[in-house]
């Protein structure tokens, strides 16, 4: 079998490609991994997303949830009628996806430190890539911490792969409605940070979830001690082209399908700060 | 490990956490058992060194949900300080618990005497309870529920 | 006034109309200023006599007049409703189709074909920076949007020197007129004396010059070249309006919680309609459609306002739900954040905002009114004294 290369597309264009798998995730939630039906997209790394497209329905912007040389992986929520055309999508079904787009998570500048990794409901998904590439790595960072936020035990994505990160990994996991069954921790995953193993002062700190999620994991890192310019955010704002020219995804100064989604929190929070800005 | 700085006792000035540490006892619990329920008498309180604790509600007809778990570091009670001194939460042991309890009529004995410590005390009390406060109303909004997730679930 | 990269000549009306013959000659579709429908618009020129010879504007917050004039001048009118981003950057088109085979394959085909070749009669200087101002937001980064691009690189642009500003101009206030600066082929500015009606010409391109030897000319001589330099100095001197001397930027930057923001929202419609006007805003949404078999889907691209309440939407609604933010949006990037994302201003101070506004908001009214507050806010005035 050959491998398709990469060649050049106008951003604007989607480009086909096959469901090879969809797995339920969670409720409302699948994973599914795309390859190219023809010609490959260029290269993604972590923290970047792509714009998929359901045939005749439109494109949403989707962060890559694992990368394997031209296959993506994306982890899709049904929020929208485009989210719930990709999430009901089975093996063989065609997309279109553009990309990559935006800034990725910067890992490599992480190099020697210890890496936090926070990650709220859905957040753990532009996140996976990232851990599954510090995992790659051994040696190259200091100690590695997942702490996970979600909303029952039925709702925590990767569940197998996350406990799987253990031990090479401290991977704390936290929910804010446990069933019966659960075990584990319940509460806020900032109350996870007292048991993650960093040194606040050089850590590297990587947020991904809902806005006040991040706000709070940001400030009480910040309370710590740690260096808001090395606490990087995934924001999330409307995006329609994901090329810069639309305008939709401006967060004052920023264009987040270009200058995000991860920004630095020393970028972010006085953006956040303002109300409806 | 950053415990220490975090923990209960790191809210405290070095000498009123030597003083208070003072009046610990080491207990260790074993799994599961009950610390206490839901009514009873806050006659003491303790500090989380290893396992964790976790908080729940009597609700009849049903195992009592947890509310919030604690861990290494945690203080586990706090309703001791204030009238009634009466648990309004029931804990229970998560796997074996080894932690530092504090007889609470001595605390508040030495907390009425010595007015610095016991603003000392009731202080890093109340930053913890202004913690917990923060988290239940961050869990309030169900941030995680549909919808508004975060980046990665596609806004279409 | 720019230098002359090329030649230079003065032409009279009949130059003019070999101009408009000329570009047309070239395959040109040559769009011009006319008088339609009580406004002078945009549209595509037969001759040199469609200009509007005669006739001038009378501007002022939320009000556009045609008036006519006796000096019988073509261009001594100023910014109309239309700009040129209705051609270069067009209201609605389709960026590609995509067809669904039986075996579920997909094809998208991307929009061909050889972009109009366009040459644009009459670009006020404030329009001419507008067209750099999009060239850069829509061709200066990592991605290009190539179908602008391709309109744009065939577009030949002649400017018009501004010599009879509106009320509500304020360019020399942005550094975009009323002379020219540099992007034009050509440069027209037009001298009405005792020496007749006649226009200076610059070339300011290869193909403008080789445009120029095709015109009935005569040299540049001394005289019209001072009174053509006097009426567009003249001109800057006749602004109807300014932007307070501050850095814009950091005015904006400062003042995102000022209580001004509340006042103009009491007034703002939230129509959209100072976007629809302005030359530079460039914002677009998307929308998808499929044809009756399911199987043949395009994507189509139309100019969307920041003023809409869905332009923000996120699942759980609109990041800026209130008319205050949506002002303050418009505002804030088309005078600070522009310089961020793009590295200018947005704004080149042509003044349509402010007449095309239905509730007549004036842009560098509100400005100058956050200089104010920010002012006072600065030199905050001492407590209530107490009588000793």
């Amino acid at each position: 079998m050959t491998t398709p290369h990469a060649v050049a597309h106008s951003a604007a264009l989607p480009v086909p490609h096959r469901v090879v798998t969809r797995a339920a995730e969670a409720p409302g939630v699948a994973t599914i991994v795309l390859e190219p039906v023809r010609s490959a997209l260029p290269p993604f790394v972590p923290g970047q997303f792509a714009m998929v497209y359901a045939f005749g329905v439109g494109d949403i912007p989707l962060s890559v949830s694992g990368i394997d040389g031209d296959r993506l992986t994306h982890t899709v929520r049904s929020v929208g009628a485009v989210s719930a055309a990709l999430q009901g999508l089975e093996a063989g079904a065609t997309v279109g996806v553009r990309g990559p787009f935006g800034t990725g998570w910067g890992l490599p500048a992480a190099a020697g430190r210890d890496l936090l990794v926070v990650a709220g409901g859905i957040g753990l998904a532009p996140l996976r890539p990232l851990v599954r590439a510090a995992l790659a790595a051994p040696g190259e960072y200091g100690r590695l911490n997942v702490l996970i936020g979600s909303r029952t035990p039925q709702d925590l994505l990767y569940a197998p792969e996350t406990r799987g990160w253990a031990p090479r990994a401290r991977v704390l996991v936290t929910v804010d409605r446990p069933d019966g069954r659960w075990r584990g921790d319940v509460g806020v995953v900032t109350a996870l940070l007292d048991r993650a193993a960093f040194d606040p002062g050089t850590a590297a700190a990587f947020v991904c979830g809902p806005e006040p999620m991040i706000r709070a994991t940001a400030a009480e890192l910040v309370h710590r001690g740690a260096d808001p310019g090395r606490i990087m955010v995934s924001l999330e704002r409307t995006m329609h082209c994901a090329t810069g020219h639309c305008g939709h995804c401006q967060l004052g100064p920023l264009l987040l399908c270009r200058d995000g989604p991860v920004v630095s929190w020393t970028t972010a929070e006085p953006l956040l700060l303002v109300r409806e800005l | 490990m950053t415990t220490s700085q975090h923990g209960f006792l790191g809210g405290l000035p070095p000498a009123h956490r030597d003083r208070l540490t003072a009046f610990a006892q080491e207990v260790e619990i074993s799994a599961g058992a009950r610390i206490f329920e839901e009514g009873g008498a806050a006659d003491r309180f303790w500090i989380i060194r290893s396992g964790g604790a976790a908080l729940d509600v009597h609700v009849p007809g049903r195992p009592p949900p947890v509310v919030e778990t604690l861990g290494e570091g945690d203080l586990l009670g706090w309703s001791w300080l204030f009238e009634p001194y009466r648990w309004h939460l029931g804990a229970q042991a998560r796997g074996r618990l080894r932690a530092d309890e504090f007889d609470a009529s001595r605390v508040r004995a030495a907390c009425g005497q010595d007015p610095a410590f016991g603003l000392a005390v009731t202080g890093a009390v109340a930053a913890v309870i202004a913690r917990r406060l923060k988290a239940t109303r961050t869990r309030l909004l169900d941030l995680y529920g549909p919808p508004g997730g975060g980046a990665g679930g596609g806004d279409g | 006034m720019a230098t002359d990269a090329g030649g230079s000549a003065v032409i009279d009306k009949d130059g003019l109309d070999a101009l408009v013959a000329v570009l047309a000659g070239r395959g040109r579709t040559v769009i011009g200023p006319i008088v339609r429908d009580g406004a002078i618009v945009l549209a595509e020129l037969g001759s040199g006599a469609d200009l509007p010879y005669g006739w001038g504007v009378e501007l002022e917050a939320g009000t556009y007049r045609l008036r006519a004039r006796e000096d019988g001048a073509a261009f001594a009118h100023s910014a109309g409703p239309q700009s040129w981003k209705t051609f270069l950057h067009p209201p609605r088109v389709r960026e590609w189709s995509a067809d669904r085979s039986a075996d579920g394959d997909l094809v998208v085909t991307e929009e061909t074909g050889t972009p109009p070749a366009y040459a644009f009669l009459g670009v006020r200087p404030c329009d001419l920076r507008a067209i750099a101002i999009q060239d850069r937001v829509l061709t200066g980064g990592r991605h290009a949007d190539q179908g602008y691009r391709g309109r744009r690189e065939r577009a030949f642009l002649v400017a018009v020197e501004c010599t009879d500003p509106g009320a509500t101009c304020f360019c020399v206030s942005m550094g975009t007129g009323p002379a020219a600066g540099p992007g034009f082929d050509l440069a027209l500015t037009e001298v009405l004396d005792a020496g007749g009606h006649r226009f200076l010409v610059r070339a300011g391109s290869e193909e403008g010059e080789s445009v120029l030897a095709d015109l009935p000319r005569s040299p540049a001589d001394p005289a019209t070249r001072e009174a053509a330099h006097e009426r567009v100095a003249g001109a800057a001197d006749r602004m109807g309006r300014s932007m307070p001397p501050v850095d814009l930027r950091t005015l904006m930057r400062e003042t995102l919680t000022a209580g001004r923001w509340d006042d103009v929202a009491a007034r703002c419609l939230t129509c959209g309609n100072c976007t629809m006007v302005c030359p530079t805003c460039f914002c677009t949404s998307t929308e998808d459609v499929t044809d009756l078999t399911g199987d043949h889907a395009e994507r189509w691209r139309h100019w969307e306002s920041c003023f809409d309440l869905d332009f923000s939407h996120l699942p759980g609604g609109s990041v800026r739900e209130s008319p205050r933010s949506r002002y303050r949006q418009w505002a804030t990037h088309k005078l600070g954040t522009w310089f961020d994302q793009f590295g200018s201003s947005g704004c080149v101070g042509c003044g349509r905002c402010i007449v095309w506004c239905p509730v007549g908001i004036d842009i560098t009214e509100e400005a100058h009114a956050l200089h104010q507050e920010r002012e006072s806010r600065a030199a905050r005035p001492p407590g209530p004294e107490s009588p000793a």
